[in-house]
C-alpha cells in the first residue's frame, strides 16, 4: 500500500477539567493545555505501525484547524508521520465541512487508507469519518480495536455495544479508532529534533472550494447540573435500606 | 413535520433504546414514522406498531440489510428522506456508526447526542465528556438526530400503527459481515444497563475483582465497569472503562468501589441518577458526588452487600 492519511484535531488535552464561561458563551480556553486528541493519537500509532510492518509506505498527518494546530502536526512528525499538512479554518469549523475539506485532500493525496480518530474529545460529535467514508462513496469500520490489512482489503474489529463486530473492507475504506486499538508511543528528544526537518505543507480551506459556514449555531454553554455530595451511610445495612427506599434497588 | 425514528433491532426483536429515542421524536414532531430495517424483520415491525404515538411502520426487508451495515442502511434511509423533517435514531454504536453517514449524504450537519429536545431545531446536547452543555440550532432543512437515551423516558405501548412495505434493491459492496463476539450474554451493556457496579484499584488484582463484583454483579443484574487505573492495572477489559476517554454511562444506580474519583472518572458517570460510593479513604472525590457514601474496605463490604441483596 503506498499511502496511508490520518486525520488529526487539536484539542484540549483529556486530563483538563474545562471551565464554563461566567457570560455562557463557550469554555474557557485561555491558557488551557493542549495536545492531540487521545483517539487520534491511537489511529496516527496504528498507520505508524503498519508502515513498519511493511504495509505501507508513507504516512500523512493532515489537520484541518488554526495556526496554532502546526504544534499539533509537530508532535505527529515526532511521532513519524512522514509528512504534514494544514489546511487552515476556524477552531470550530463543523464535521460536515472538516470532511470535505478531508475528502479533497484524501482524493489529492490518492490515499489507499485513512485513519481518524472515533471523536474528538472536546465537541464529542463522533462524525467525521463516517461522514468523510460518505462523501468518498468508500466503507467505513467505526470503532476499530484490531486491524489487519491484506492486499486489497481491511478486516477489522469493531467495538459495539454488544460485544465485538469482524467486518471486512474493500480498500480503499475509512477506519476510526476506538480506545482499545493500541498504545500510542511516548515522543524521544531525537524524534523531536527529527521532525523539524520534516515537510509541513500549508492551504487554506478556500482552496478546496469548502464553505465552512456553520450549520449550527451555538446559542450558548452551561455547566452540568452539579451535583452534591449526599449522605454518609454507616453500614451495609444502613445502605441497602437506604436504596430501597430511594427505588434505586 | 414528520420524523423518521430508526429502529435498533438484531432482525428478532426491536431494542429498548428505540422506544426511548421515541420519547425523544414526540418531542420534534406530532406525526412519526418508524423504520425497520433487516431481514425477516416481521415481528420487529410488529413490536414497533404497538408503540404509543406511532403513525406508521416502514419495513424494508432485503438480504443487504441483514447485518445492519451502515453503508447500505444510511442509502435506504437517504432514499426515504424526502418529506421528512427530523431523521432519528439512539446515540448506540449503530446509531453513532450510521447517522452521519446519512448527515453527510443529506449535505446536513448532524446533531449528535441530544439530551433535550427545546424546539424543533434546538437542542441541548453534553461536550467535552458532559463537563458542559452546549445549547445549539439547527439551520439545515432535515434535522439528523442522534438521541442520547439515558435522557429519555422509554415511551408506552398500546399503539396500533399500520405497517407498510418500503422497496430496497442496494447492494452491501463496501463492506461485508464477518463475525460477532457478543461478550457475556447474560450480562447487561454497559451504556444500557440499568445499574452498573464499578471497581477501581484498590481490588489489587483481577482475581479478586472478578471474585467480588461478578457475584454482585450478577445479583443486582447490573453490568460491570472499572476506573482506568483499573484498567492499566489490568484487573478489567479496557471496554469496561467507564469514564471520559472509555464509555459514558448514566444507569439508574452506578456503585462505585475502591474508586477515588479522578475527574476523568467522574465525567462518566455524573449523569447517573443514583451513585453510591464504598472507599476506605473518607477524603476521596467521589464521596463529594454520590448520594450515599460508606466508608470502608471493599473486600469485607461487598460480599456483606452481596448477601444482604
Amino acid at each position: 500500500m503506498r499511502r496511508i492519511v490520518v486525520c488529526i484535531k487539536r484539542v484540549v488535552d483529556a486530563n483538563v477539567k474545562v471551565r464554563v464561561k461566567p457570560d455562557g458563551s463557550g469554555v474557557d480556553l485561555a491558557n488551557v493545555k493542549m495536545a492531540m486528541n487521545p483517539f487520534c493519537e491511537i489511529a496516527l500509532e496504528e498507520a505508524l505501525r503498519l508502515r513498519e510492518a511493511g504495509k505501507a509506505e508513507e504516512v500523512v498527518a493532515v489537520t484541518v484547524g488554526p495556526d496554532e494546530a502546526r504544534d499539533t502536526l509537530r508532535t505527529a512528525l515526532a511521532m513519524g508521520a512522514d509528512r504534514a499538512l494544514r489546511v487552515d479554518a476556524p477552531t470550530d469549523t463543523e464535521p460536515l465541512a472538516v470532511a470535505r475539506i478531508l475528502k479533497a485532500v484524501v482524493l489529492e493525496e490518492d490515499a489507499n487508507l485513512v485513519f481518524l480518530g472515533k471523536q474528538a474529545v472536546d465537541d464529542d460529535n463522533n462524525q467525521t469519518g463516517q461522514m468523510l467514508a460518505a462523501l468518498l462513496g468508500w466503507g467505513q469500520a467505526t470503532f476499530a480495536s484490531k486491524i489487519e490489512i491484506g492486499d486489497s482489503e481491511a478486516t477489522v474489529t469493531r467495538e459495539v455495544d454488544s460485544g465485538l463486530e469482524v467486518v471486512r473492507l474493500p480498500l480503499p475504506a475509512v477506519i476510526t479508532a476506538d480506545l482499545r486499538l493500541n498504545e500510542p508511543r511516548y515522543i524521544t528528544l531525537p524524534s523531536i529534533m527529527k521532525a523539524k526537518r520534516k515537510p509541513m505543507e500549508e492551504k487554506d480551506a478556500e482552496s478546496y472550494g469548502v464553505e465552512t459556514e456553520p450549520r449550527l449555531k451555538l446559542l450558548r454553554v452551561d455547566p452540568p447540573a452539579e451535583r452534591t455530595a449526599g449522605v454518609k451511610v454507616g453500614s451495609i445495612g444502613e445502605l441497602v435500606q437506604a436504596l430501597k427506599s430511594a427505588g434505586a434497588i | 413535520m414528520t420524523t423518521l425514528l430508526v429502529a435498533e433491532n438484531d432482525n428478532g426483536s426491536l431494542s429498548g433504546q428505540t422506544a426511548r429515542a421515541l420519547s425523544a421524536a414526540q418531542a420534534l414532531s406530532a406525526e412519526i414514522h418508524v423504520l425497520v430495517a433487516g431481514r425477516n424483520v416481521a415481528a420487529v415491525a410488529e413490536q414497533a406498531a404497538r408503540l404509543a404515538g406511532v403513525a406508521k411502520v416502514l419495513v424494508a426487508d432485503a438480504p443487504a440489510l441483514i447485518d445492519g451495515l451502515a453503508e447500505p442502511l444510511a442509502d435506504l434511509i437517504v432514499s426515504l428522506a424526502d418529506g421528512y423533517t427530523s431523521i432519528v435514531a439512539p446515540a448506540t454504536t449503530s446509531g453513532k456508526n450510521l447517522m452521519p453517514r446519512v448527515a453527510a449524504l443529506l449535505d446536513v450537519m448532524q446533531i449528535s447526542d441530544v439530551m433535550e429536545v427545546l424546539d424543533q431545531k434546538t437542542f441541548r446536547r453534553p461536550i467535552y465528556a458532559g463537563n458542559a452543555i452546549a445549547t445549539v440550532e439547527s439551520g439545515d432543512p432535515i434535522r439528523v438526530i442522534t438521541v442520547r437515551t439515558a435522557s429519555f423516558p422509554a415511551a408506552g405501548e398500546g399503539g396500533a400503527a399500520p405497517i407498510e412495505p418500503v422497496t430496497f434493491e442496494g447492494a452491501s459492496t463496501l463492506s461485508a459481515f464477518v463475525s460477532a463476539e457478543t461478550q457475556d450474554a447474560d450480562r447487561p451493556d454497559l451504556s444500557a444497563a440499568r445499574v452498573v457496579v464499578s471497581g477501581g484499584r484498590a481490588f489489587g488484582s483481577k482475581e479478586k475483582f472478578d471474585e467480588l463484583l461478578v457475584p454482585l454483579a450478577a445479583k443486582l443484574v447490573a453490568a460491570i465497569g472499572a476506573s482506568r487505573a483499573a484498567v492499566d492495572a489490568g484487573f478489567a477489559a479496557n471496554d469496561l472503562q467507564v469514564g471520559q476517554t472509555g464509555r459514558i454511562v448514566a444507569p439508574e444506580l452506578y456503585i462505585a468501589c475502591g474508586i477515588s474519583g479522578a475527574i476523568q472518572h467522574l465525567a462518566g458517570i455524573k449523569d447517573a441518577k443514583v451513585i453510591v460510593a464504598i472507599n476506605t479513604d473518607p477524603e476521596a472525590p467521589i464521596f463529594d458526588i454520590a448520594d450515599y457514601g460508606l466508608v470502608g474496605d471493599i473486600f469485607e463490604l461487598l460480599p456483606e452487600l452481596e448477601e444482604t441483596l
